[in-house]
């Protein structure tokens, strides 16, 4: 995939939730483009409208109005079993609560989306030795038999993010990622969002945090459900993830003086 | 998903909470076993009707004498069966295989030192092994003779003959009943319980000297020898409702009364297991209407538990679908997951059955026979309301908005 390819275009996009008689805009026409291989943060006051878009670029949701383009492809009007097979294959969601089942290992959580493929089914050998990759991937291999329950916040979410890529998609959507996590384990999930969004990997993350943001190279401002503001940090991917570093280094020095 | 994965998460999510699942099951369990129950018990009956049919030969008829009431101090009341009757019937009636009459009483029998308590002495005529369809295992019945001469003869029981004398032949020999004397002059083959009567643990004497030295003594007085009940069986070839009809005349004749009030009933041995049947169908239907409201209940219970059980996995539905399940993989996972509760409910229900049936014939005494269709019929109806009571709260699982699902607690 090209440097120009676009992975999110969005046309006008509204979404009008009806609560009785009153109807709430809670996405008023948003018309966003977002290339291949970005990494891309999301901002704005609460209750702007920022995880009704993450919904529709996650194809959880479908638009009251307008159009949006996944690679191209228009899914604004797809079925829901349509949308369940696009999920599944070409998006990975990072959620601010993990979202890993209780009664499985991290492992067997790395595998979920696996079990809703619809073609190229991959045999259960190849499937755990993908996961396994994965969560080798995130640092997490010698934790693969652990409950979700006998990890860290910070390794649960490096679990989600395993999850999320497993099927090797083309965009992984994260709504506050770091939002349950201490700083360090922020920073950590960060230094790991940039190392895939390196390896090409589109990024779109909501934060409300002004630091998390500042180590995406792009920042989109969102306000009542309109576009804010667009805002290109201009720095390449390299710098940002030498900044990360250093933010890391400092905590360390912090914690031994 | 495959086969394999939906009957893996399935069985996961029931064994993840084991006693839950069984309490659901509980009404499948108990609904499964009951179909199994009563078709073994109604089996059981039907058996043994058919093996009585057989025993007793479908071509019998019972003559009983009307109950008459005795008043103290009067002379006892006209009519009732007596048994010159028998002789009369057997005389005058065409189409008579045999008749014969029975007079019970009961004594303590002794051979040697072996002495059995309360055998059920039966006084009979030499019809009675036409009638009543047994075989002399050796030696000979009660003649004809030895009946109208009161000799003191008798005919054992092969399970009487088997205590009484072991290996040892007794023909010839003499054991008592009570005081009397009697000779044994045969043993009747195995015959087992017919209509709740064990021929082989009986002893077989001419109904003479029954009415003679048996019948106790203010019975012989008040009843002279008058009978209880007479045994006809019609020849082959001979219709049963016409040698009836020519029965009732001579008998209303005989006594001295009208058809319209007679001293006797007539009953066939169809009208007796016609009777039988009914008890058991009624029985059967009981069971049924158990079997079936136990299966209909066990069902809501599958139901509710699975709608308490997506509401409480919500979130797990919510992130199933976020990462690619289609409504109708939701939908099949809940649905699997009530047909599992219900089979496996089943799969208990057809062991507490068996083990039921087993038990039930034991304390009951009624004979159970395991019908292996109503372990087909009763696990496929578990299934299908595994089927139909799943359906519901599949769909509310596979209906439920990924968003809204993922934000529940
Ligand atoms: N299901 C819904 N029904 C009705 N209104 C809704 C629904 N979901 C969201 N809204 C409304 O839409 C608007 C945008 O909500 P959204 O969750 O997108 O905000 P947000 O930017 O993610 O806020 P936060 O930072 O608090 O997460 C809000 O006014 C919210 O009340
Ligand atoms: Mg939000």
């Amino acid at each position: 995939m090209t440097e120009q390819t676009k992975i999110i275009e969005t046309i006008e996009l509204k979404k009008i939730y009806g609560m009785g008689d009153v109807e709430v805009m809670a996405l008023n026409g948003i018309s966003i483009q977002i290339l291949a291989g970005e990494f891309v943060a999301v901002m704005g006051p609460s209750g702007s409208g920022k995880s009704t878009l993450m919904n529709i670029l996650g194809c959880l949701d479908r638009p009251s109005e307008g159009r949006y383009l996944l690679a191209g492809e228009d899914v604004s009007n797809m079925s829901r079993a349509e949308l369940a097979h696009i999920r599944n294959q070409r998006i990975g969601f990072v959620f601010q609560s993990f979202n890993l089942l209780p009664k499985m290992t991290a492992l067997e959580n790395v595998m979920l989306p696996l079990i809703y493929q619809r073609e190229n089914r991959l045999s259960v050998h190849e499937r755990r030795q993908r996961a396994e990759a994965a969560l080798e991937s995130v640092g997490l291999a010698e934790r693969a038999h652990h409950l979700p329950k006998e990890l860290s916040g910070g390794q649960q979410q490096r679990v989600a993010i395993a999850r999320a890529l497993i099927n090797d998609p083309i965009l992984i959507l994260a709504d506050e990622p770091t939002g349950n996590l201490d700083t360090r384990s922020s920073l950590e999930i960060m230094e790991l969002l940039h190392g895939l969004n390196e390896r090409g990997v589109t990024i779109v993350m909501v934060t409300h945090e002004a630091d998390i943001a500042a180590h995406t190279r792009r920042v989109i401002r969102i306000r009542d459900g309109r576009l804010d503001s667009d805002h290109h940090n201009g720095g390449r991917s390299e710098e940002a993830k030498a900044a990360l570093r250093q933010s890391l280094a400092a905590l360390s020095e912090e914690a031994q003086p | 998903m495959n086969f394999s994965e939906v009957i893996t998460i399935a069985w996961r999510s029931i064994a993840a909470n084991k006693s839950r699942s069984l309490l659901t099951m509980l009404g499948v369990i108990i609904g499964v076993a009951a179909v199994i129950v009563m078709m073994a018990v109604s089996a059981g009956t039907e058996a043994t009707i058919a093996e009585q049919i057989q025993g007793l030969g479908s071509n019998l008829v019972f003559i009983n004498a009307a109950m008459v009431r005795m008043v103290p101090g009067q002379p006892p009341p006209q009519g009732g069966l007596v048994f010159d009757d028998v002789a009369a019937i057997r005389d005058n009636i065409k189409g008579v295989a045999g008749v014969s009459v029975e007079q019970r009483s009961t004594a303590t029998v002794k051979y040697g030192n072996v002495s059995l308590d309360e055998i059920t002495i039966l006084g009979t005529t030499p019809d009675f092994t036409t009638v009543r369809d047994v075989a002399v295992g050796s030696g000979r019945f009660i003649n004809e003779k030895e009946q109208e001469q009161k000799r003191k003869v008798v005919v054992l029981g092969s399970a009487v003959a088997q205590e009484l004398f072991g290996e040892a032949d007794p023909i010839g020999q003499t054991i008592n009943a009570g005081n009397v004397k009697l000779t044994v002059i045969g043993v009747l083959k195995e015959k087992g319980l017919v209509s709740g009567t064990n021929f082989d643990e009986m002893i077989y004497v001419p109904i003479s000297v029954v009415f003679q030295k048996f019948t106790p003594s203010f019975f012989g007085r008040v009843m002279g020898d008058r009978v209880r009940s007479i045994y006809v069986s019609v020849a082959e070839g001979y219709d049963m409702e016409s040698v009836i009809q020519q029965i009732e005349l001579l008998l209303a004749k005989r006594h001295g009364v009208t058809l319209e009030e007679p001293d006797f009933s007539i009953q066939t041995q169809a009208d007796i297991i016609s009777a039988r049947q009914s008890t058991t169908a009624s029985f059967r239907t009981l069971l049924a209407w158990v079997a079936g409201v136990s299966l209909i209940v066990g069902g809501i219970g599958i139901m509710n538990i699975m709608l308490v059980s997506v509401t409480e996995r919500t979130r797990e539905i919510g992130l199933r679908q976020a990462v690619g399940a289609t409504p109708g993989d939701i939908q099949l996972q809940f649905l699997v997951e009530a047909l599992m509760l219900s089979l496996v409910g089943g799969l208990i229900g057809v062991l507490a059955g068996l083990g039921g049936a087993v038990l039930f014939g034991k304390f009951s005494g009624m004979r159970t026979v395991v019908v292996p269709y109503s372990i087909a019929l009763s696990f496929t109806s578990a299934a299908l309301v595994g089927i139909f009571f799943g359906f519901l709260p599949a769909r509310t699982a596979a209906r439920l908005d990924p968003i809204e699902a993922l934000r529940h607690d």
